[in-house]
């Protein structure tokens, strides 16, 4: 799908809590959206932001005609953007970048952690709609980053853990019995979450010989391959994050910001 | 409709809305978005002569109304241009000025000789004014002597129009100007990024991993159109406005102000439709204010 730039209208906003909001957009060509890619908006309103922001589409209604946004409030874009109503245009570059791959087996496990669980929801989708069960692993501090659980459970069995024992297992997520070593009976994993994060499941995937695509999150100006500035350290080099990625393989990564 | 074409050393270019190097790729990037030959021209990604792999992360931060950046002319080199890149973007109906940046004047030379025979290539723009890399020509740019030998030397081996993108981190960009002028510059590119930095204070750290960048947008433009004005008056050579154009009349003040065609450049990476609504923008204004031709516009600044 050609890459575009227009304005589009918000038809919903949803609080998650008081951190998050789900946002609703109508947009042409959203069946296409592959899950994993990702969209850069416009924020409005601000002298204080600058770039466009990029957010992971989160989910997608093809016959409604609209993507969803899982957006934290982190600063003044995001608070701006959370302030959107119904009606109100917003302008968007879509679809942006390289998102996850079918495996040709399941099941799967896909592993979110706080807001990472955002393209979950679609690639859940996409993976039922081809008969492939896939299980969710959803990690944060506390109960309140524990987001959308209840949209996972069509998909497969899911499961969850806080770093202070609110909701689910008590401990990081990679600590979790789903995605530990004894059992394991996936074909894949699927991870979206901090880099600490990324990095610690793609160690459990080469332990357990479990292939491992991860989505990053960088730094970037522009969101299609022209300002250089998201790169992060392949075994081919430093490559950008947003046209070669977001999706990597986790054995293509080095773990580090270059090389 | 206003005539919107100009000349520049006997080049016509279709409108006077160019993108600046570093924020345009090779052009191949946003064939998505628009229509390449509406433009006046591109200006290629900076070309070396190896490749260069550029700066650590983090390379990049927003600035109230730009952006700081220490990318490092990141580039594959000049073979890989020849043999890869050219031969996809050759056939864009625009035209095209390829960009180069070099550590010696030899490497300046080399590239200059190896682009002197690719015919899609229009004009070279001289990068000598880059500060985000120890040697990235800004011991050129600085400096009047200097300045002027690589521009010399590059004109020899270089039979196009050649144009030097000149820093503003200097005492007098005049000095600067006038020296390349004597040494055969064909035009100036006025101005490169601002050299400036960023600290979170959070953090205690710079914002760059090279510690102090280079600033863009539209933050940056007074200082550019300034400058534009005072190189206007002191050289004979056309000059290629640059620094936070956002729309028409930006682009209508540089003119004003003495160049003769602009570069559109940070602005690309927010709205990559950018560079064709500036077009638009100078003809409204030319119909508007009753210029028949945009190259009328160059120097039209009222002084009473």
């Amino acid at each position: 799908m050609k890459k575009r730039v227009t304005d589009l209208r918000v038809v919903s906003n949803a609080r998650i809590n008081e951190k998050h909001f789900l946002l609703g957009i109508a947009a042409e060509g959203c069946g296409e959206i592959v899950p994993g890619q990702f969209v850069e908006v416009l924020v409005r309103g601000s002298q204080d932001v600058f770039l466009r922001r990029p957010f992971s589409v989160c989910d997608t209604d093809p016959e409604a005609g609209i993507f969803y946004l899982l957006i934290k409030e982190v600063g003044p874009g995001s608070r701006l953007l959370g302030g959107l109503r119904p009606g109100e245009t917003v302008n968007v570059m879509y679809p942006l970048g390289h998102g996850y791959t079918l495996p040709p087996s399941g099941p799967v496990l896909m592993i979110g952690g706080g807001y990472g669980i955002a393209p979950m929801r679609l690639l859940g989708r996409r993976l039922k709609a081809h008969g492939i069960t896939a299980d969710t692993l959803i990690g944060g501090r506390s109960a309140s980053d524990i987001l959308l659980a209840d949209a996972f459970t069509d998909f497969g069995q899911v499961f969850m853990a806080t770093e202070d024992g609110s909701l689910g297992h008590q401990g990081l997520l990679t600590t979790h019995p789903a995605i530990q070593v004894n059992g394991n009976p996936y074909t894949r994993f699927y991870a979206c979450g901090p880099m600490g994060m990324l990095k610690a499941v793609s160690e459990i995937a080469s332990t357990v010989k479990v292939d491992c695509e991860v989505s990053l999150e960088n730094t970037m100006a522009c969101g299609f391959g022209v300002c250089l500035s998201c790169i992060t350290g392949t075994t081919t080099g430093n490559r950008c994050v947003c046209t070669d990625g977001p999706v990597f393989n986790s054995t293509e990564l080095l773990w580090q910001t270059s090389v | 409709m206003a005539d919107l074409s100009v000349s520049i050393n006997g080049i016509g270019f279709r409108n006077p809305v160019m993108t600046a190097s570093g924020t345009f790729g090779y052009g191949e990037e946003y064939t998505d978005f628009i229509d390449i030959g509406r433009l006046g021209g591109f200006v290629t990604k900076a070309i070396s002569v190896k490749p260069r792999k550029g700066n650590p992360y983090p390379r990049m931060a927003e600035t109230p109304y730009g952006m700081l950046n220490a990318i490092g002319l990141q580039n594959k080199g000049l073979d890989y241009f020849i043999h890869n890149i050219y031969p996809r973007i050759k056939d864009f109906d625009t035209r095209i000025i390829a960009n180069v940046a070099e550590s010696t004047t030899e490497g300046y030379v080399e590239v200059a000789r190896a682009l002197n025979a690719l015919d899609r290539v229009d004009a070279l723009e001289l990068n000598i004014s880059c500060p985000n890399v120890k040697e990235g020509g800004l011991a050129f740019g600085t400096s009047c002597p200097m300045s002027a030998a690589v521009t010399r030397a590059v004109k020899e081996v270089y039979d196009k129009p050649l144009w030097v993108k000149l820093s503003p981190n200097v005492t007098d960009i005049v000095d600067i100007a006038r020296g390349v002028e004597d040494a055969g510059a064909d035009g100036l590119c006025v101005i490169n990024t601002l050299g400036g930095m960023g600290i979170p204070a959070g953090t205690r750290r710079p914002v760059l991993s090279t510690i102090t960048g280079g600033l863009s947008g539209p933050a940056n433009k007074p200082v550019a159109l300034g400058m534009v004005w005072q190189v206007y008056q002191a050289v004979d050579i056309p000059i290629i406005g640059i620094g936070g154009i956002r729309n028409g009349t930006d682009a209508v003040e540089f003119m004003l102000a003495g160049a003769s065609a602009v570069q559109v450049g940070t602005m690309n990476f927010i709205d990559p439709t950018i560079a064709l609504q500036v077009a638009e923008g100078i003809d409204a204004y030319c119909d508007q204010h009753g210029f028949a031709r945009a190259s009328e516009l160059t120097g039209a600044l009222i002084l009473d």
